[in-house]
């Protein structure tokens, strides 16, 4: 629908790519189901672009396209200079630097807080003892739980486990950082401890690809928002634009039902 | 005739209660209690046991056990790891074999070892490798099973977790999901180790010398030389010794695993 603006910026082609990411009619089927149908997306360096639609219209299986949890079935994705849908990039190397953040959180609930922020930091980057600790401290410190770092994630509440995931994501020193709903398994009075440690991390200039159901969130933490619906791209341009003056139908429909208070939101219906 | 259900209930246990009574009181008056003394519970001779018993067959007993269970664990793993590869000759390779070794009585595979081995090699192993390998093969095939289900459990949000920190998948298995499985696992495969401490009075088929003896053994030479029944007893005993803390054990780690969950 819409003309994705940085698509042939002459840069591209000189190797100086500004773009973290590189998306290039991006398609992904699951047998007969087509959920991803040609996406072109690009997120600058120091960008945040959030990414919001219905319930199934892809926008998870986009974020994990970029860093190969999921097989691209066409297309080409680019990430920090490499091109990952090429078979013979290395992932592990390209997934070092981007850090992903789950809905689930996905602690690794027989490490304790720090180990979890040092595992991959060793056995990944080789970064050994003091150095690992001092690395996981400060992001620890980051988000607020520096008092946790003995604790096991079942000790901690969904937001601090969610809180946990992203330093321990930060301790790899990713250029990039990806986030799937992050708030959206906890309970609403927890959200907003996530979500401030999101928009920190933002003013930081990290370059983020949000998936997110939080509108407030995405009106001022995004430099950009896409609105996806059934596989594809509907609309995409700043917040106020989009989520302020929608231009497609579709997306105004979706606005309606979610910022409608008597609509119960997906994800954020309490129990 | 109508009985409330708390009448009929209370009815019911007391005619069970009687029954146990009328049991015990028929056992007692029909057995020869002076034969038992003398043949089955004779404790002069459990005492002319001790200590050999204990240094000899329940020590024995515990080394060659816990040297099965090593190598069948390693296996196991291997063997685990074979059946959730993506490479099919390994997953036949893995069924064949679980198939094989759980098919067989574990009696079949001691007489392989003990005679075929010398048989087509040649060579005997020494006593310690014989009772491994044996004991490690019939165990690794259902500690494979055990372990496999103990992966598959492990919720795939580790895997891809620990992926997206850049591990190799190899790697994200070694540091993440095995260690989550064996938690897993730990109550089932507690139980294997008592399967295995059971299995491992086969040995006698490979012929001990006597500072070899594991309990049953021990038993058995004891029961023909004293002409007495109180060694198997005694043996039995020892056996409980080691079985039923391990039993005590698998339940407290279940409740503890059920309490986690
Ligand atoms: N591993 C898979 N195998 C088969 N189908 C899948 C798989 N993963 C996702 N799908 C299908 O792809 C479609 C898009 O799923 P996806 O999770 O990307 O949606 P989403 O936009 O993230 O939705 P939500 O807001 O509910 O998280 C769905 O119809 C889903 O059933
Ligand atoms: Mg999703």
């Amino acid at each position: 629908m819409t003309a994705v603006t940085a698509a042939a910026t002459p840069s591209r082609a000189t190797g100086t790519v500004q773009a973290v990411v590189e998306i290039r009619d991006l398609r992904k089927s699951f047998g007969d189901n087509e959920v991803l149908s040609g996406i072109d997306l690009d997120v600058h360096r120091g960008e945040v672009v959030c990414v919001i639609g219905p319930s199934g219209s892809g926008k998870s299986t986009l974020l994990r396209c970029v860093n190969l949890l999921e097989q691209p079935t066409a297309g080409t994705v680019r990430v920090v200079d490499h091109e990952v849908t090429d078979p013979d990039c290395d992932i592990d190397r390209v997934r070092r630097k981007v850090g992903m953040v789950f809905q689930q959180f996905n602690l690794f609930p027989h490490l304790s807080v720090l180990r979890n922020c040092t595992i991959a930091q060793d056995k990944v980057l080789g970064r050994k003892g003091a150095e690992a600790d001092r690395v996981a401290r400060m992001h620890l410190e980051r988000v607020g739980l520096e008092d946790k770092v003995d604790a096991f994630p079942a000790q901690l509440s969904g937001g601090q486990q969610q809180r946990v995931a992203i330093a321990r994501a930060l301790s790899m020193d990713p250029e990039l950082m990806l986030f799937d709903e992050p708030t959206s398994a906890l309970d609403p009075e927890l959200v907003g401890d996530v979500l401030t440690v999101m928009r920190r991390l933002a003013d930081d200039g990290m370059t983020m690809l949000v998936v997110t159901h939080e509108m407030a969130f995405a009106r001022e933490a995004a430099d950009r928002v896409v609105f996806m619906d059934a596989g594809a791209i509907v609309e995409e341009g700043a917040p106020e634009q989009v989520i302020g003056a929608p231009r497609e139908a579709r997306t105004r429909e979706f606005l309606r039902r979610v910022l409608d208070p008597t609509h119960v939101e997906p994800g954020s219906a309490g129990r | 005739m109508a009985l409330t259900r708390r009448q009929r209930a209370r009815t019911f246990r007391g005619a069970q209660y009687t029954l146990l009574v009328v049991a015990i009181v028929v056992l007692a008056l029909v057995a020869d209690w002076g034969t038992i003394g003398r043949r089955l519970l004779n404790p002069e001779v459990a005492a002319s046991l001790v200590p050999d018993v204990l240094v000899i067959g329940l020590k024995n007993t515990v080394v060659y056990t816990v040297l099965g269970f090593a190598f069948a664990l390693g296996l196991g793993l291997v063997l685990a790891l074979m059946k959730l590869s993506s490479v099919a000759p390994y997953r036949w390779l893995a069924n064949l074999y679980v198939e094989f070794f759980r098919g067989i009585p574990a009696l079949l595979v001691f007489i392989a070892f003990g005679f075929g081995v010398p048989l087509a090699f040649g060579t005997r192993f020494g006593i310690y490798t014989t009772v491994m390998l044996s004991l490690g093969l019939v165990g690794s095939a259902y500690i494979a099973e055990t372990l496999r289900a103990g992966i598959q459990a492990v919720p795939k949000g580790q895997m891809e977790a620990a992926r997206s920190l850049g591990m190799s998948s190899g790697r994200a298995m070694a540091s993440i999901v095995i260690p989550q499985a064996f938690r897993i696992i730990l109550p089932p495969l507690t139980n294997e180790l008592i399967l295995l401490t059971k299995d491992s009075s086969l040995i006698y088929l490979l012929g001990l010398s006597l500072g070899q003896y594991e309990l049953t053994k021990f038993g058995r030479e004891a029961m023909s030389s004293q002409a007495n029944l109180t060694p198997i007893v005694v043996v039995g005993v020892c056996y409980l010794i080691i079985t039923i803390p391990l039993g005590f054990l698998v339940r407290r780690l279940e409740a503890r695993s059920a309490k986690a969950r």
